[in-house]
């Protein structure tokens, strides 16, 4: 796509495509939507058949599971406390969304859902949707004296609760632009540097010796982008459980 | 920019199966797969509070046979150091009445010895008395023609008196 026309479209890998001929173009199944499919069958495959074996002292994919589990169980119990064992189902599982979309991505010829504003979005929403109920389901009405810190002067009240609320609906925002700036940045930066390759290739004798240079910075790039990767879906999922702690502990 | 262009019901779609396919995932994750790991991980750790709990009966165990085998080590010492002062003691008294009984008899010995020996004396020097007395009256006869008998015996015995020997 990129080169074709000799210019640089970066923007064309985000281009949603319809799958699964006519069945998945009436349904609106796109290889977003597989790529989404794809990586809940790589999690529930590395979790099941990690632990399939049931070792007491584990093999090599079984430390994976295990450690990936642990990880995460030990994000939720430093950040919410005890409580946090209700949420470990759902932070797991959007931890490991996010990474094996971020992760897929890097792929050839593959998609990256986390990518698309409105899945990282969707997201953000489930999130802020569950911390809200939470917070409503366990403290009621004194949810709201979350706006106001208690011991602030009344006098400052105007300005502190609007402050608060602008703070707290911004939340879903801040979460959901964070991971899609990162993953489109990252991939315009490999298609733009991938594209110089093979423009700069074509200039004649001295050309491909040109051409080592985007591709030198393109193989850093992806290693920067692994680490993005792994960053982002830690970042998403730290944040979620800060949210949560919050929504349990008010403060 | 693709992501932005709202008017594409594929980025409706893609929302919609977004929550399908992340519905499934937090299905399977919460009802199968996490229970899975849990389990294998309460299973390791159940494994190990036990080893560890055999191991520190199996050590509690070996402290008390050790405390044991001390204590029956110190009443042995004990028990041995209390028979070798009695049998000690029971020799040196042993001991002690053999040599009394030995000094006794042979005081008793010497003393048999001792009146023996005066007995031998008493009769040599009774011999002796009558030797002298024959002797002197012998003499007395071939000198003066005759003896009384009585001023001889009477000066032998005053002789020998003399002399310091009764």
């Amino acid at each position: 796509m990129a080169a074709e026309g000799k210019t640089i479209d970066a923007l064309g890998q985000f281009e949603l495509v319809p799958v699964l001929g006519k069945v998945g173009a009436s349904v609106g199944f796109t290889q977003s939507s597989a790529h989404m499919l794809l990586a809940v069958g790589l999690i529930v495959a590395l979790v099941m058949y990690g632990m399939a074996k049931r070792a007491i002292v584990p093999g090599r994919l079984q430390a994976v599971t295990e450690s990936t589990y642990e990880f995460v169980q030990g994000l939720c119990q430093n950040q919410i406390g005890d409580e946090g064992k209700k949420f470990f189902p759902f932070v797991f599982a959007l931890f490991m969304f996010v990474l094996f979309g971020n992760l897929l991505g890097l792929l050839p010829f593959a998609f990256t859902f986390t990518s698309h504003i409105v899945v990282t979005f969707a997201l953000a929403m489930m999130v802020f949707v569950l911390i809200t109920v939470v917070a409503l389901v366990l403290h009621g009405r004194k949810f709201f004296g979350y706006f106001f810190p208690e011991g602030a002067p009344i006098w400052l009240a105007p300005i502190i609760i609007p402050v608060e609320i602008v703070s707290y609906l911004s939340r879903p925002i801040s979460l959901s632009i964070r991971l899609f700036a990162n993953m489109v940045a990252g991939h315009v930066m490999l298609k733009v540097f991938a594209t110089f390759i093979v423009l700069l290739g074509g200039l004649g004798a001295v050309g491909p010796f040109i051409a080592v240079l985007p591709l030198t910075v393109n193989v850093a790039l992806v290693g920067f982008e692994i680490l993005v990767a792994f960053l982002q879906a830690y970042v998403f999922a730290i944040l979620t459980t800060i949210y949560l702690h919050d929504a349990v502990h008010l403060h | 920019m693709p992501q932005l262009d709202f008017d594409n019901p594929l980025l409706i779609a893609q929302v919609v199966w977004l929550l399908i396919i992340f519905g499934l995932l937090y299905y399977v994750l919460s009802t199968y797969a996490l229970p899975r790991v849990e389990s294998v991980l309460e299973e390791r750790r159940a494994r190990i509070a036990a080893d560890l709990g055999a191991a520190q009966a199996a050590k509690a165990e070996a402290d008390a046979a050790m405390a044991a085998h001390r204590e029956a080590t110190a009443k042995a010492r004990a028990e041995a150091q209390s028979a070798i002062a009695s049998a000690m003691q029971q020799a040196q008294a042993e001991a002690a009445a053999r040599s009394e009984e030995l000094n006794r008899r042979l005081a008793q010995q010497i003393q048999e010895a001792e009146q023996r020996i005066a007995a031998a004396r008493d009769a040599a020097m009774g011999a002796l008395r009558q030797v002298s007395t024959e002797t002197a009256e012998s003499l007395v006869a071939k000198l003066a023609g005759r003896a009384d008998r009585t001023p001889v015996t009477a000066a032998v015995d005053r002789a020998l008196a003399a002399r310091g020997q009764a």
